[in-house]
């Protein structure tokens, strides 16, 4: 493998990893906080269809994302309102935002384009174009670092270089603001922040909503940056892929950066097979190529994690006691 | 006095919980500047009543003043500016944060953290040395005893600015160096003219450290005295409402044969760390051993393995006769039928199940008894009648076998279980915990029996981490410590201090220790015990 052949795997790294780390850091948002959203799922592909869908209405993928926002911030309040509001089980309201995403989003395509619950292909403004960085161009004759800096570092959509800042972001978010202190108690011990005078009702709801604006973004990128417009089931287990990221992380975004880029390498590499055959020797069955990502996944979450320990208030509806 | 306004004034605070009338028309005043002690039996309403105060129910009825002027206390926000400050029983501290962000939660200075911070570590420093408070800001809650846990909860309330004070049930997981401690921190406290409220069910703190009493019954405030001028007898009959015996009345012991023998009983849980350390112990016949130490040093994990359902490595032998501890050829069934009853230290998870009904829990454990079975049918009829009988024999209130056991109270839970176990006439009784959360009334009661049972030439292994429990029933006391036992002592020829010793791991306990010592022997084996859970 040569290092142009590198380049473009690990381009490609970065693009899948994209969604998975938006999704990731949503997820880290709402569990810190006490939440587990198995919903990661439906809510990227609600965004991902009506991100489409507008975007191809109205030929802006800005306002399209901003639906597409909309949309998976419904499903977070419903997420929110079943299992804060109403205390009910947080894994059966993900599995339950994940059918009504799963189904809602074919039949409103179908019913709205008539493409077999599809959206319009998108092209020009319906779809993030990409962003060359300054002096990319320039660089590029410069050995090694020239071409990371213009085939890696450039050339990406907007919500690429979004999804790589919210995680300096998160970071100080969490644990550098007063915000992040409560948000990190309230999944811990949430009696604690109540009896401090703060609500715990507020600090989840709070967190519900990050986790939608980002799968939000997530499902935003799926449709418009990295195809371009929606097909049925296209988060095709995203959703589940970061939360084992989220996982394999121990809920720390700079481990959840590292934790998206291994899964992205792996869903790259099972995009190109020739690559794969250059480095073993031998030919590998295509199906167990695209398979490998989620074999992986298995074997790293079962091997490889050591323990992690969830927040250890999460999964469990605040009900004040004496 | 009477010219002083009280710290703080409540006038006939009503509250029902559905039917139960938690708190009736109670009023009280508390002067500033004095400790305050609450005590009645559980369910009295002296928890629901603190927390009314501290905003967490609403009263149906009723004023609160605070420092002279009518009060609203809709949340603990509100109690909080009104400067009241409470140290729960179960403390509200986040386990993987420092105290310094445990202390800041919920009263930072802004949106940054840093500056908060940094000024709650300078508060501290003060705190600590006006207060004798002394504790690192830096450490993990999850690292540092219980004792210690709770200094930071009083810190949390001071840092608030908190002038009342109110602490419910503060001593129960203390040893008796660390409740010395947190009196000496409360005197202080006072001195500086802070008002505490102190909520407790044991009599001897209530002499010991305050300055006034007020005594609630069944939701009512029955007695509000001077505690120089009343005695612990006087206390305890307000309590109840009739005559108790504080001690109990046994003659001394007439051991017989060994019943049951305990040698190098060693237990590693599924995390891989090692719960009982080489156990040996031996029981005979009519003697009980009180099994002390502070929970969760491996007098639970005994009791599991001793009941039959926790694996273990060594050797029991009950009445000479060695009992496999593998798991495959015993378990809690054999036990019982090898005459080992067990009154588990947990009885709403391990003693009965709350939403069946009494008599099915009379009959948990023996109900493949013939006596209980037609053929390959249950006789419930005849389960009926023999829980009827036991209910009588306990009296058990109500006598009702048809109701739920999570209707009874916890005292009454506790008989039925103690029922069950002992009417079957066992050779050895395990019994954890027997009084946890059940009123003077059944206390007096229970311990009559397990007195009985030991008279009758029964062995009894008494584990429990009230001292006092210990100390007034038992023929021998062995300490625990770290999964070990530390020493047997006779409880005519020792005294608290030196079984608080033991408890914390110190075994040479003719010479003088520090404070700080036993602190840091406690903290190194229960920092292991919360890593555990």
């Amino acid at each position: 493998m040569d290092f142009l052949t590198l380049l473009q795997v690990l381009d490609t790294t970065i693009r899948l990893a994209t969604p998975l780390l938006l999704a990731c850091l949503a997820g880290l948002f709402s569990e810190r906080a006490g939440i587990f959203d198995i919903g990661l799922e439906g809510k990227m592909l609600a965004s991902a269809f009506l991100t489409a869908a507008v975007a191809a209405v109205t030929g802006s993928v800005l306002v399209g994302t901003v639906a597409g926002i909309g949309a998976a911030l419904m499903l977070a309040g419903i997420h929110g309102l079943a299992s804060i509001t109403f205390r009910g089980n947080q894994l059966i309201s993900g599995v339950a935002i994940n059918f009504l995403a799963a189904g809602l989003t074919v039949v409103v395509a179908q019913s709205w384009f008539g493409q077999g619950g599809r959206t319009p292909q998108l092209s020009g403004n319906a779809r993030f174009e990409t962003i060359d960085l300054p002096l990319a161009a320039e660089m590029r004759d410069i050995p090694i670092f020239g071409p990371i800096y213009a085939e890696l570092i450039s050339g990406h959509t907007l919500l690429v270089y979004v999804g790589l800042l919210m995680v300096p972001l998160t970071w100080w978010v969490l644990f550098r603001t007063r915000f992040g202190l409560r948000l990190r108690a309230v999944g811990e011990n949430p009696a604690a922040v109540d009896t401090a005078g703060v609500s715990v009702v507020g600090l989840r709801f709070a967190a519900v909503a990050i986790c939608g604006v980002l799968t939000g973004l997530a499902g935003a990128y799926l449709s418009t940056g990295l195809q371009a417009g929606f097909v049925k089931d296209m988060t095709a287990g995203r959703g589940y892929i970061a939360l084992a990221a989220l996982i394999f992380a121990k809920w720390r975004p700079w481990y959840a950066l590292g934790a998206c880029l291994l899964f992205g390498f792996l869903q790259a590499i099972a995009l190109r097979p020739d690559v794969i055959e250059g480095t073993l020797g031998f030919e590998v069955g295509v199906q167990l190529l695209d398979a490998l990502p989620y074999i992986l996944t298995v074997v790293i979450l079962a091997g490889f994690v050591g323990r992690a320990i969830p927040p250890r208030a999460g999964g469990e509806p605040y009900v004040k006691e004496r | 006095m009477t010219d002083q306004t009280p710290a703080i004034e409540l006038k006939g605070i009503s509250k029902a919980f559905g039917p139960v009338q938690a708190n009736k028309d109670i009023s009280i005043r508390v002067m500033p500047g004095t400790i305050h002690g609450i005590i009645g039996e559980n369910g009295a309403g002296k928890s629901t009543l603190m927390s009314i105060l501290y905003g967490f129910y609403k009263a149906d009825a009723g004023e609160i003043l605070i420092n002279g002027r009518p009060t609203q206390i809709p949340d603990s926000q509100a109690a909080i500016r009104a400067g009241i400050g409470m140290v729960f029983q179960h403390f509200k501290l986040v386990q993987n944060f420092s105290v310094l962000e445990n202390v800041v939660l919920g009263a930072e200075d802004g949106r940054l953290l840093r500056p908060s911070l940094a000024k709650a570590r300078r508060e501290l420093k003060e705190l600590a040395a006006e207060y004798e408070l002394n504790i690192d800001p830096d450490a993990k809650i999850e690292d540092i005893g219980v004792g210690m846990q709770q200094r930071v909860e009083i810190l949390k309330a001071l840092y608030r600015q908190a002038d009342i004070l109110i602490l419910d049930e503060p001593t129960g997981v203390l040893t008796p160096a660390e409740a010395d401690h947190l009196f000496r921190i409360l005197k202080g406290l006072r001195d500086q003219g802070k008002t505490i409220i102190l909520i407790t069910h044991k009599l001897r703190e209530i002499m010991e450290i305050t300055d006034t009493v007020s005594v609630m019954r069944r939701g009512e405030m029955t007695a509000t005295v001077q505690t120089a001028e009343t005695s612990p007898s006087e206390l305890a009959e307000l309590m109840v409402g009739r005559k108790v015996l504080l001690q109990v009345e046994k003659t001394p012991p007439t051991p017989g044969e060994t019943i049951l023998e305990v040698e190098n009983l060693r237990v590693v849980d599924s995390k891989g760390v090692e719960r009982l350390r080489g156990i040996g112990l031996e029981i005979r016949a009519g003697e009980i051993l009180g099994l002390a130490g502070v929970a969760g040093n491996g007098q639970s994990e005994l009791l599991e393995v001793l009941g039959g359902y926790r694996k273990a490595e060594g050797t029991i032998r009950l009445n000479g006769e060695q009992i496999d501890l593998s798991g495959r050829k015993s378990d809690a069934r054999t036990r019982r039928a090898r005459g080992i009853a067990h009154v588990p230290e947990d009885r709403h998870h391990e003693g009965l199940i709350l939403e069946f009904s009494a008599w099915e829990n009379v009959a948990f454990g023996y109900h493949d008894k013939p006596e209980f079975n037609k053929g390959v049918f249950m006789d419930n009829a005849a389960i009926k009648a023999d829980a009827a009988a036991k209910m009588e024999r306990f009296d058990v209130r109500p006598p009702n076998p048809n109701l739920a056991a999570k209707n009874f109270s916890g005292g009454n839970q506790q008989k039925i279980v103690v029922a069950r176990e002992i009417e079957r006439n066992p050779d050895l009784l395990l019994i954890g915990q027997p009084t946890r959360g059940v009123d003077i009334g059944a206390i007096e009661f229970i311990h009559e029996q397990i007195v009985a049972l030991r008279d009758m030439g029964k062995a009894v292994l008494l584990v429990s981490v009230e001292l006092d429990e210990i100390m007034s029933l038992s023929d021998r006391i062995a300490v625990m410590f770290d999964g070990q036992v530390m020493g047997e002592r006779v409880p005519s020829e020792t005294d608290e201090r030196e079984l608080g010793l033991l408890m914390a791991g110190i075994t040479d306990t003719d010479k003088p220790h520090s404070e700080a010592e036993i602190e840091a022997n406690l903290a190194k084996t229960r920092a292991s015990a919360a890593k555990e859970v």
